[in-house]
């Protein structure tokens, strides 16, 4: 029985199941960025001052869901989506037991409702974070760990995968770079899940009262062990997929697969150390514990961040410079199809990741500097540089590119869906830049009311604190507003994008494969490995692509320069010792 | 030609890297260890470095300790909270709790004295402003650190880790006075 | 902490060429696997545990 279908314009192979489940999981996903996006706006209409929307227990509820599902349901099953994307079709093999995968589907969505639905009674306003020991309802945590087990489910079908593909050796060679990629992000997650387990079980039993006591501090150690990794596996999921669109748009190739998976190792070996960037001024922890494990052992991992940030774009510029387009320093990117959502979400993604994103990071992770910037407001400011616009933003590019391929539907409104990663990323840039400033001032993070009101003593922030959290007001709606465009987007090319399959209905958003008659492959040819370079071709003095070279420069200046103002503001605070 | 499909070469180890990489990496490697060593030398000669000095502790033996220097070195009131001016040198105590920061204290300036923090209840966050240090203050742990306030005047103590309903009324005070 | 048993040496099938140690080990993902999550245990959860864990009893 054929169980494959091949995408007549992309020519990827797709097994059914694999089809079936990426679609269910994508679509799941977009459902709970919608639900985050909508108390974002609440969120963020309240800490603008001026407008203080919501009252503090519903801010606090609101916060609380906001984060959940933005950063664990919307991401993850997105990125078990990735996953099965690249194992199955990447390498042409069929999916590993998918009534597992399908399980681990259906315990993510029962734990993720049943989160939201404890979180929505309105006794579990404790923050994603949930620091014991202020304690939450049994539900809130028992859906977080129903949720982490499918997720976990979806890791282990995604290596028996990789297992399959090898046994019936669907591909040559090794697995291609993409692919290599998303290995990382499931190495991670699993880490991620692991540590997860160890502190959210006794938590839970804790709050249904089998365990006693839950030490606040071991608390925050593990609990960072889950919550910074997870955002690990989304820096190594983004940057896959940064890979995988330079592939499809340009056709390029990795600058040197060597480099490139020798950068995905330190992620592998040394990015989750850094869960030490959230405990950097608890009590207790030794200097060369923070030391060490916050620079990922000197920096290791930054360095392969760094890394990927000159060898994408770098692979882009020797594709295009190929094509022709070799004109002075930055042809190949003025010419590159900005007017396409796949590149501009991709490229912008890609730049306010590594300018605001990456570098913020990297500052306020050192051990000393943390002191001037934990629990204020550019610790959130940091984070959406890097999830909200990083990885969201590559997610909602590789949408674009899936409209078609995966749903096979027409892109609905396409005016919109160009304009779409421009307002978005406009909107969180304007909230990032200014969420950072007030940050610099004290303002804190989750934070009901900047005037202290009913306070029995007082204190005021600066004038200027209360205009930059407004401007951040603007700069949040706006990015609301992309978000909205995005929804549009997707729901209304599955609802009324013209069918490039006759069975593309609905119910696909579901998990329903198309028609039978879709199918007509068995059994795809092997994966070929890509063709040999005919000419190592090299541009300006053996410079493949100095215009990348520029940026990634210009990157470097921006960063040394930025981290030595920190430093500098730091030995103007108070003496400690 | 692409990211998606295995490399070119079956053995990609072996090809060789182009210039443009090499020199990338080397000057990103040099900048991962400056920046690695700047901790420890801001460690050794830096002025702001967050002891590594903790206690386990308990809510009653820490408020007992709060309570002894109260009624001890009290020296007036605000908004019904003591003000407490212990000596120069001394050991001085604060602890967070559902919804304040307990004592007032009042220091010298440029005097160091050991700050003891600690939580009564939940995590709270200790952020002394207009100054911004920021620490993490967690039940059960007495984290003691020396300050030497370099300025004189009026700083709040904001909680800046969400601590229920009341998490923003809780608000401290520190005194800094020119001696 | 023990999914891992899985760590075999995978890469004995008949190769045309030596493939040099290095990307024997990138090709094998059980292997990272086992490292990615032993890392950042020992380093991290455990040597953190372990500190808190001995600080003393406020006198
Ligand atoms: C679309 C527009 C968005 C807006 C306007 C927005 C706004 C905000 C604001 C203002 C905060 C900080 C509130 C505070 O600490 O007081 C916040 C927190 C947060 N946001 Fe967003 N956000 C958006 C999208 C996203 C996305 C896409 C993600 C993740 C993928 C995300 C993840 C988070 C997380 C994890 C928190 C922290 C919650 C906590 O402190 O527990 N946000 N958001
Ligand atoms: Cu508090
Ligand atoms: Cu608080």
């Amino acid at each position: 029985m054929a169980q494959f279908r091949v995408c007549p314009d992309s020519g990827f192979y797709f097994d059914k199941n694999a089809e079936s489940l990426m679609k269910a999981n994508a679509v799941a996903g977009a459902v709970f960025l919608l639900i985050a996006g909508l108390l974002g706006l609440g969120v963020i209409l309240t800490r603008w001052q001026e407008v203080h929307l919501l009252p503090a227990d519903v801010f606090y509820q609101v916060l609380t869901g906001h984060g959940i599902n933005a950063l664990i349901f919307w991401i993850i099953f997105f990125e078990i989506a990735i996953l099965y994307f690249a194992s199955s079709t990447l390498l042409r093999t069929r999916l590993a037991a998918p009534r597992w995968a399908w399980l681990g589907f259906a315990l993510m969505i029962i734990g993720a409702l049943m989160n939201n639905i404890a979180v929505l009674q309105g006794n579990s306003s404790v923050m994603m974070t949930s620091y014991a020991p202020m304690q939450a309802a049994p539900h809130f945590y028992l859906g977080l760990i129903l949720f982490a087990v499918g997720a976990l489910i979806g890791c282990m079908v995604f290596f028996g995968t990789l297992v399959i593909a090898k046994e019936d050796r669907t591909y040559e060679g090794s697995v291609p770079l993409v692919t290599f990629g998303a290995i990382t992000a499931a190495i991670i997650a699993v880490f991620t899940i692991a540590s997860g387990a160890i502190i959210l079980i006794p938590t839970f039993l804790w709050s249904i009262g089998y365990v006693g006591h839950i030490d606040a501090a071991m608390y925050r150690v593990i609990w960072w062990g889950m919550g910074h990794s997870s955002q690990q596996i989304n820096v190594a999921a983004h940057v896959s997929v940064w890979y995988l669109l330079v592939g499809v748009l340009f056709g390029a190739r990795p600058m040197s697969e060597k480099v490139s998976r020798m950068a995905f190792l330190l992620y592998i070996l040394f990015l989750q150390l850094a869960c030490a960037h959230h405990v950097l001024v608890d009590p207790g922890l030794s200097a060369e514990f923070k030391v060490f494990n916050t620079s990922y052992a000197m920096y290791l991992a930054v360095l392969a961040s760094m890394i990927h940030g000159l060898t994408v774009p770098g692979s882009m510029e020797v594709a295009q410079r190929q094509k022709g387009l070799t004109k002075g320093m930055f042809e190949w990117l003025r010419k590159a199809p900005w007017g396409n959502p796949v590149f501009s979400g991709f490229f912008l993604s890609l730049v306010i990741f590594g300018f605001l994103g990456g570098i913020t990071g990297v500052v306020m992770g050192t051990e000393q500097i943390n002191l001037i910037i934990h629990n204020t407001i550019y610790v959130p400011a940091h984070f959406h540089a890097t999830v909200a616009v990083g990885t969201t933003l590559a997610f909602m590019a590789l949408t674009y590119l899936l409209i078609p391929v995966l749903f096979r539907r027409q892109t609905f409104l396409p005016w919109m869906a160009k304009w779409q990663p421009y307002v978005f990323s406009a909107g969180m840039t304007l909230m990032i830049l200014f969420m950072l400033g007030a940050g610099t001032l004290g303002v804190s993070r989750r934070h009901w009311d900047m005037d202290f009101t009913g306070a029995m003593l007082a204190f005021e922030y600066p004038g200027t604190a209360y205009t930059m959290m407004a401007v951040a007001g603007i700069g949040g709606v706006l990015g609301v507003l992309g978000g909205v465009m995005y929804l549009v987007v997707t729901v209304g090319s599955l609802l009324f994008g013209k069918k490039l399959d006759e069975s593309a209905g609905l119910l696909q958003g579901f998990g329903v494969p198309l028609a039978p008659s879709s199918y007509t492959v068995e059994q795809p040819e092997r994966l070929p490995m890509a063709p040999k370079l005919a000419v190592e071709e090299h541009g300006s003095a053996g410079f493949e692509a100095p215009g990348t070279f520029v940026l990634a420069m210009f990157l470097l200046v921006c960063f040394v320069v930025y981290y030595f103002i920190n430093w500098d503001y730091l030995a103007s605070v108070w003496p400690l010792s | 030609m692409s990211s998606f499909l295995p490399p070119a070469e079956r053995n990609w180890w072996s090809t060789p890297v182009g210039k443009q990489e090499v020199i990338w990496v080397g000057i990103a490697l040099v900048w991962c260890l400056i920046m690695f060593l700047m901790m420890p030398y801001w460690h050794l000669y830096g002025k702001q470095n967050l002891s590594s000095e903790a206690y386990q502790t308990t809510p009653a033996k820490f408020q007992q300790r709060v309570d002894e220097m109260v009624a001890q070195y009290q020296v007036g009131e605000e908004a019904g909270m003591p003000i407490v001016k212990p000596p120069v040198g001394s050991d001085v105590y604060m602890l967070g709790r559902l919804w304040q920061w307990y004592p007032i204290l009042e220091l010298e300036k440029d005097q160091p004295y050991r700050l003891h923090l600690s939580s009564m209840d939940w995590n709270h966050g200790f952020s002394l402003q207009p100054v911004n240090i920021n620490l993490q203050i967690i039940p059960g742990y007495e984290m003691v650190l020396t300050v030497t306030p370099d300025q004189a005047g009026e700083f709040t103590v904001v909680c800046n880790e969400f601590c229920g309903i009341g998490h923003h009324v809780m608000l401290g005070k520190i005194y800094v006075k020119e001696n | 902490m023990s999914q891992e048993e899985t760590v075999t040496p995978q890469d004995d099938l008949p190769r045309p060429e030596r493939v040099p140690f290095f990307q024997r080990l990138l090709d094998n993902p059980f292997l990272l696997l086992f490292l990615g999550v032993v890392m950042p245990t020992v380093f991290y959860i455990m040597w953190g545990i372990m500190e808190i864990a001995t600080l003393p009893v406020a006198p």
